[in-house]
C-alpha cells in the first residue's frame, strides 16, 4: 500500500510529468518562468490548489457524481474555480507583492489544465483518497520542478546570444523540447514493477 | 457624417457608442487568422495544441470541437453580459463553457467514438483552454453578440489551422502518413520522436521560427520600400 502511494507520487512527478510529457499546465510553464523565485512560488501555489482539487474531486466522485455522471465536467470546474478564488483572495490579502508578481496568471490558475486534468485522471484511474493525495503532491512537485528548471534555464538564456528571430517563444519551446526529451529518460522507470 | 466633419474638431468628443451598438467588421473575423492568431501570436491554448497534434485526424477533431465551444460560449457570454455580476464573472464564464464542453464531449463520443478515445481527457480539458476564457473575458464580455461570434469564428479557425498544420508536420515525419495514408516509400524510417512529446514542443518552436522569419521579411521589405 505504501509502495503503491510512493509509486503514484514518483510516476506523477517524473515518469508522466504533467508539463513535459502530458502537456498540462503549459500556460504558467511558458508565462511565469522568467524568474526562478516567481516560478517556485507559482509551483507552490499549484501544489496547494492541486491538493484541494484532489480532495474535492474525491468527495464529488464518492458522494455526488454517481447520481449524475453527466455533471462531471461542470461540477469539477465549479468546485475548483471556487477553491481557486478563495486562494486568490487569501494571497491578495497576505502578500500583495506576490499577487502583483503573478499578475494575470493567478486568476488563470482556474484555467490551468493541470488542475482539471488531475481531477479527470484521478477519476479515470479510480484513485482512492490517499492515492489521490499522493497523486496531487506528485503532480504538484513535478510541475514545480518543471517550472523551476525552465526558469533557471531562461535566466541563462536571457544573457546569451540568441539569434534575433528565435528570441522569445521559439527558443523557449526548443528548450522545452530538450527538457521533455530528458524526462523521457524516466519512461523506463517502474515498467517492470 | 462627412457633412458635419469640419465642426467635429471644435465640438466636444461624441459620447462613445454603447458596445453593443458598434457594427461588426471584417477585421473581427480576420484578426484571429494571422495578426492575432491565438497560438502563434498570443500563445494561448498551448496544452491541446501540443498534446493532440500527433495526427491530422486528432487535430481536426480537436479544432472543430474547440471552434464550436468557442463560438457558442462567446455568443452566450456576450448576450448575458448585462446579467453577470463582475465579481463572479470568471466562474459564470467557466460554467457556460463547461456546459458546451459537456455537449461536445457527448456528441463526439456518439459520432466518432475512436477519435473521442484518442483525444481522451483533452476533450474535457477544452474547458480550461485559456483561449476560450481569454476571448470571453477580453472580447465577448465587452462587445455585442454579432461581433463576439465573428471574433470567436476567426479565433477558432486560426486555432484549428495551426493545429492541423502541426498535426500534418508531426504525422508526416513521425509516421510517414497523412490522415492515415502512407506518403513515402517503404524505405522511409519514421522519426518516432515527432509524435512523442518532445516532437510537439520542437515542431511548434520551428513553426514559430518560420512565422518570425516571415514577419521579419515583411517588415524589412516595407522598410526598404519606404527608404527607396
Amino acid at each position: 500500500m505504501t509502495g503503491d502511494l510512493v509509486w503514484i507520487l514518483v510516476s506523477a512527478m517524473l515518469v508522466n510529468n504533467f508539463t513535459l510529457t502530458l502537456f498540462l499546465g503549459l500556460c504558467p510553464f511558458f508565462g511565469v518562468t522568467s524568474q526562478v523565485t516567481t516560478a517556485l512560488r507559482l509551483g507552490l501555489a499549484n501544489i496547494f490548489v492541486l491538493l484541494l482539487t484532489a480532495i474535492s474531486a474525491w468527495f464529488l466522485n464518492r458522494y455526488i457524481l454517481p447520481a449524475a455522471p453527466f455533471l462531471r465536467i461542470i461540477s469539477f470546474i465549479i468546485v475548483i474555480a471556487s477553491t481557486v478564488q478563495v486562494v486568490e483572495m487569501a494571497i491578495k490579502k497576505a502578500s500583495p507583492v506576490l499577487f502583483r508578481a503573478l499578475g494575470i496568471y493567478l486568476p488563470l490558475i482556474t484555467t490551468n489544465c493541470a488542475i482539471l486534468g488531475l481531477a479527470i485522471f484521478q477519476t479515470n484511474r479510480g484513485y482512492g483518497f490517499l492515492q489521490g493525495i499522493s497523486f496531487a503532491i506528485g503532480a504538484g512537485l513535478g510541475l514545480t520542478l518543471a517550472l523551476t528548471l525552465m526558469a533557471s534555464i531562461r535566466v541563462r538564456v536571457d544573457r546569451s546570444n540568441v539569434p534575433a528571430l528565435a528570441r522569445g517563444m521559439a527558443i523557449v519551446l526548443i528548450i522545452a523540447s530538450s527538457l521533455s526529451l530528458a524526462f523521457m529518460g524516466f519512461a523506463g522507470l517502474g515498467s517492470s514493477s | 457624417m462627412s457633412a458635419v466633419l469640419p465642426e467635429v474638431r471644435v465640438a466636444p468628443p461624441p459620447i462613445a457608442a454603447p458596445p453593443s451598438g458598434d457594427p461588426p467588421t471584417m477585421d473581427d473575423l480576420l484578426r484571429g487568422l494571422w495578426a492575432e492568431n491565438p497560438v502563434l501570436v498570443q500563445m494561448l491554448g498551448l496544452c491541446p495544441t501540443l498534446a493532440v497534434t500527433n495526427s491530422v485526424a486528432n487535430s481536426l477533431a480537436m479544432g472543430i470541437a474547440t471552434l464550436a465551444v468557442l463560438v457558442c460560449s462567446s455568443f452566450l457570454v456576450s448576450s448575458l453580459k448585462r446579467f453577470i455580476p463582475t465579481e463572479v464573472r470568471i466562474a459564470s464564464y467557466v460554467l457556460i463553457i463547461a456546459t458546451f464542453v459537456t455537449l461536445a464531449d457527448m456528441s463526439l463520443e456518439a459520432v466518432v467514438p475512436n477519435v473521442h478515445k484518442a483525444l481522451g481527457a483533452f476533450i474535457a480539458l477544452i474547458v480550461v483552454n485559456c483561449m476560450i476564457l481569454g476571448r470571453a473575458e477580453a472580447f465577448a464580455s465587452k462587445h455585442g453578440p454579432a461581433r463576439a461570434v465573428l471574433d470567436a469564428l476567426g479565433m477558432g479557425i486560426g486555432f484549428s489551422m495551426v493545429l492541423i498544420l502541426l498535426g500534418a508536420i508531426r504525422e508526416l515525419l513521425g509516421n510517414g502518413t497523412l490522415l492515415g495514408v502512407r506518403m513515402f516509400s517503404m524505405n522511409f524510417e519514421p522519426w518516432v520522436i515527432m509524435v512523442l512529446p518532445p516532437g510537439g514542443f520542437l515542431t511548434l518552436g520551428l513553426v514559430l521560427l518560420a512565422v518570425a522569419y516571415a514577419r521579419d521579411r515583411r517588415t524589412s521589405g516595407a522598410a526598404a520600400r519606404r527608404a527607396a
